[in-house]
């Protein structure tokens, strides 16, 4: 019975809806007397609410209108903090605030009354630029414009400078990245005072919106229900978001009696929700002319647009990630995020390390190129081991192989082969190759004491018809939470997965398990669903219903048997944080992640220096996650968030305008197609996690932290371009290359 | 302008039955297909023919149906992908997007198949370079397009071994 199902590309548990195109999303689904819901919102990117006026030739009365005034509850976005209100009432701080909401069942007629509402202001100048906002200009949020700050230190840095043989010093940006899923987002309400109100969207994190729509309404939690429905991509961006247009949609909905949908259109999705937060980080580095690092001191800072959100946990996990799989011994990272008059950045795969991972291994090349080494020989030199010491304080417990990691990519991409033929090649030819590497870690769950305050839960039962079903409010958006959790149950049961079912995510009938973020829906959730079933499998084994070695109608035979005896045959588990585990919020010092993935990506690129046109043209991606539950969608996983992270570094450029998107259509924001993106070879290391379901770690963020770096430093290596922002457009390389602007 | 005078009459063959729809003049062939015929799988991803969602064969041309009014519609043949299984057997396409991890979260899934069904009504035997290009006016967000690929190349030989 061992390892019946883990391991195995089990086809996709939904993937017949898929493929039939049976699948139905948000926007499929009808319900009787629905009308369509519309938001009105701010022109302005800082201003006082002067007048609202609802222009002439439209037939008013046949609307519902909502303003901050209809709202029942608390008039907030309840997430870490209330600071972000559900709608503008007195002022605007950001372009694409919502003030006010309207519907009615004609949506052709909706969009031409959304033109005849006008909003009157009084403007006040805003703040666009983290430097203008570190400069205090205006003060926009709190006393001094920073939603957090963090300060993490290792050993002494002041120690270390004097006795540097080289100290490496630079700067580094990234820009905004929208998650561009490619299903908008949309919510359905219902509600009313005597049922409450229920929601049926495409969201991540169903009880996120429950807490948000208890506030709203203030209503008892029971009277609050959320159902997630099919979702067509999330990446972070149906995270936190989804909770706004869900209290939209639940606002015209109760003030109209009727259901209401709400569906973004493209430009509107674009412009109006989050996006990955823009970074500055700079390097000071301290090494000798071994290549060894003496002290990294870090200065890190987020973008957070107008409210709090989610960044301090964003800056968070940057700031974690900021100083790499490297055993330093002097470390000291400042942090903080700052308030700018843009819609809130938010939640997007990688939150937050993406950014600090960028600079520190293009930096890693610059310092390479200081001592006068080779790129991964410096890597080498400081590759941490099993029993050092991570920057927080961490001592990493598992067994970490950077160095086999690194040298399996740089084997598998014909690294040093390719870096030999491009130095003889390049200088005959206008099109120059390179190849890049960056070396990373990913942490996975909840940071530090995070998991241990969400005290997830999943839910296992087992009907008298043998059914097995798994209960949590973990959600399918893609990255393969349906199949992964038929397969680690089947596994503890010694079924197969065709006699697992996976409910529909909905706040009335399933646990709440945390968020689906973090990577740790596998790893964490995962986890509780194999403990559950195996709960479910030591009943009937204890009942003397079963015995091992049975078949899956012995199984089916047992589940018949035993509600009549014993009751309900379920399992409800809750996370226990492990004991030896520890985290100091206060120093930010201890054990940060439970485990860490570890990686080593590889990117070759084409430059053709007359049109600056960058081309990828192999991909290696190298990586130990633990057991590999699923080889096809772990596999899938990684290239497509490789893909995303190629758009990262050289496509996806949000071009802003007084804190307003401007570039917002998918003409003008342009992410990887088929033609663009290159052969992405994945390989896994596998290495069982102790304490993982059947030894699996956490996937999902991993990809998008080294694949921009490598992109970055091969394109350095084949034109000696000193790249220190992404993306690198053709225009922006143009730049270097020419020394002009474009 | 009245309710009536705002309503067209679009008649033609969507999937192999005639039909007759009545719609907003304004309609495109996308609103037509997921509110009068109640096809909701043909998707909408940005209404602007860039993402490919909405992909459907209009007399046998692959066509963003965002980009298509609904009157242009009548008298057309159309498939989509609601037409592309045989009652419950699925065609070799979607069995190998099933089998190869061709689809994550589905949402482009329907548009996609339907470019490469395209590709393949023309070309048995494309080459990967083909397939990209044949592909390359339908976005993918989860994939990277990798097992995109693998899954039409997939298609194309069981297609050969078992036509």
């Amino acid at each position: 019975m061992e390892n019946r199902q883990i391991g195995k590309s089990i086809p996709r548990k939904e993937g017949r809806e898929k493929v039939t195109g049976a699948a139905r999303y948000v926007d499929d689904l009808t319900f009787p007397d629905m009308i369509h819901g519309l938001t009105v919102r701010s022109s302005f990117a800082r201003g006082k609410i002067l007048g609202i006026r609802f222009g002439e030739g439209i037939p008013w009365n046949e609307f519902t209108i909502v303003t901050a005034k209809d709202i029942p509850g608390k008039n907030c976005i309840a997430l870490l903090i209330e600071d972000q209100p559900c709608l503008a009432d007195q002022f605007v701080n950001h372009p694409e605030e919502a003030v006010v909401l309207l519907a009615h069942p004609d949506k052709y007629l909706l969009e031409e009354a959304r033109r005849a509402v006008q909003i009157e202001y009084e403007p006040l100048p805003g703040v666009f630029t983290i430097d203008d906002s570190l400069s205090l200009k205006q003060i926009i949020w709190g006393d001094d414009n920073v939603f957090k700050s963090y300060r993490v230190e290792k050993g002494d840095v002041g120690s270390a400078w004097s006795s540097a043989d080289f100290i490496v010093e630079g700067e580094y940006e990234t820009g905004a990245q929208e998650q561009l899923y490619i299903e908008p987002q949309g919510m359905i309400a219902r509600a009313n005072s005597t049922e409450g109100v229920t929601v049926w969207g495409s969201l991540q994190c169903p009880y996120y919106v429950h807490k948000a729509l208890v506030r709203l309404f203030g209503l008892p939690k029971e009277k609050v229900r959320v159902v997630q429905t099919e979702t067509g991509g999330g990446f972070g961006g149906k995270e936190e978001y989804p909770s706004m247009i869900a209290g939209h949609a639940a606002l015209l909905a109760l003030k109209s009696g009727k259901p209401v949908k709400m569906i973004y259109d493209r430009a509107e999705d674009m412009a109006a929700t989050t996006k990955r937060h823009p970074s500055r980080t700079r390097h000071r580095t301290a090494v000798t002319r071994e290549g060894k690092l003496l002290a990294m001191e870090i200065d890190f800072t987020l973008d957070g647009g107008a409210y709090e959100t989610l960044s301090p946990v964003v800056l968070s996990r940057g700031t974690i990630h900021a100083a790499g799989p490297y055993a330093c011994p002097n470390v000291l990272i400042q942090s903080r995020v700052v308030a700018t008059n843009a819609p809130p950045h938010g939640a997007f795969r990688g939150f937050g390390a993406p950014q600090s991972v960028f600079a520190l291994e293009r930096h890693l090349d610059r310092v390479a190129v200081a001592v006068g080494i080779s790129p991964e020989e410096v890597r080498r030199r400081n590759f941490l081991h099993e029993g050092q010491t991570l920057a927080v304080g961490q001592v990493v417990r598992e067994k970490v192989q950077m160095d086999k990691l690194m040298d399996r990519a740089l084997a598998l991409s014909g690294y040093h082969e390719k870096r030999a033929r491009f130095a003889e090649e390049n200088p005959r030819s206008a099109i120059k190759r390179g190849i890049g590497f960056a070396a990373f870690l990913h942490g996975a769950g909840f940071t530090g004491s995070g998991e241990e305050y969400l005290a997830s839960e999943a839910l296992v039962t087992a009907t008298p018809e043998g059914k097995v079903h798994v209960l949590a409010g973990s959600t399918e958006m893609g990255q393969g939470t349906n199949t992964i959790f038929a397969q680690i149950a089947a596994e503890a049961l010694g079924l197969d997965c065709d006699q697992i079912e996976i409910l529909q995510p909905d706040t009335s009938l399933v646990p709440n398990s945390g968020p689906t973020v973090a990577s740790r829906t596998t790893m964490i959730v995962g986890k509780l669903v194999e403990t559950a079933a195996l709960a479910i499998k030591k009943s009937l084994l204890d009942a003397g219903l079963l015995k091992n070695g049975y078949s899956a109608h012995d199984f089916v035979d047992a589940c018949r048997k035993y509600p009549g005896k014993f009751g309900a045959l379920q399992s409800l588990v809750k996370y226990q944080h492990p004991g030896d585990l520890h985290w100091d919020d206060a120093k930010y010092q201890g054990d940060a992640y439970g485990a860490y993935a570890w990686a080593v990506y590889v990117a070759e690129v084409s430059v053709d220096t007359r049109t600056a046109e960058v081309r990828v043209e192999d991909f290696v991606a190298v990586q130990e996650v633990g057991k590999v539950i699923n080889p096809i969608l772990a596999a899938g996983q990684i290239e497509g968030g490789v893909a995303q992270g190629i758009g990262f570094a050289l496509y996806e450029n949000v071009v802003w305008q007084e804190g307003r998107m401007v570039n917002g259509q998918m003409t003008n924001y342009i992410m990887p197609t088929s033609m663009d993106v290159p052969p992405i070879r994945v390989f896994f290391e596998e290495l069982p996690y102790a304490r993982g379901p059947a030894g699996a770690k956490g996937i999902g963020e991993l990809p998008l932290d080294g694949t921009a770096p490598a992109i970055a430093n091969a394109i350095s290596h084949a034109t000696r371009a000193d790249v220190r922002q992404i993306p690198i457009t053709t225009e922006k390389l143009m730049e270097m290359l020419e020394g002009v602007h474009v | 302008m009245s309710e009536a005078a705002r309503k067209i009459r679009v008649q033609c063959e969507i999937n192999g039955k005639a039909v007759s729809l009545e719609t907003h003049s304004m309609a495109r062939l996308l609103d037509v297909l997921r509110e009068q015929a109640g096809l909701t799988g043909t998707k909408e991803g940005c209404g602007e023919g860039e993402c490919g969602a909405c992909s459907i064969e209009m007399d046998g041309a692959l066509v963003n149906s965002c980009l298509i009014p609904a009157l242009q519609a009548d008298g057309a043949k159309i498939r989509t992908i609601e037409g592309v299984a045989d009652a419950d057997v699925l065609s070799a396409l979607q069995k190998s997007f099933l089998g190869h991890g061709g689809a994550q979260c589905g949402i482009c899934t329907p548009g996609m198949i339907l470019a490469a069904r395209n590709l393949l009504s023309r070309n048995a035997q494309p080459t990967e370079n083909e397939v990209r290009e044949a592909l390359s006016g339908n976005l993918c967000r989860c994939t990277g397009y990798t097992k995109i690929f693998e899954s039409v190349l997939e298609a194309c030989r069981t297609q050969r071994a078992h036509p």
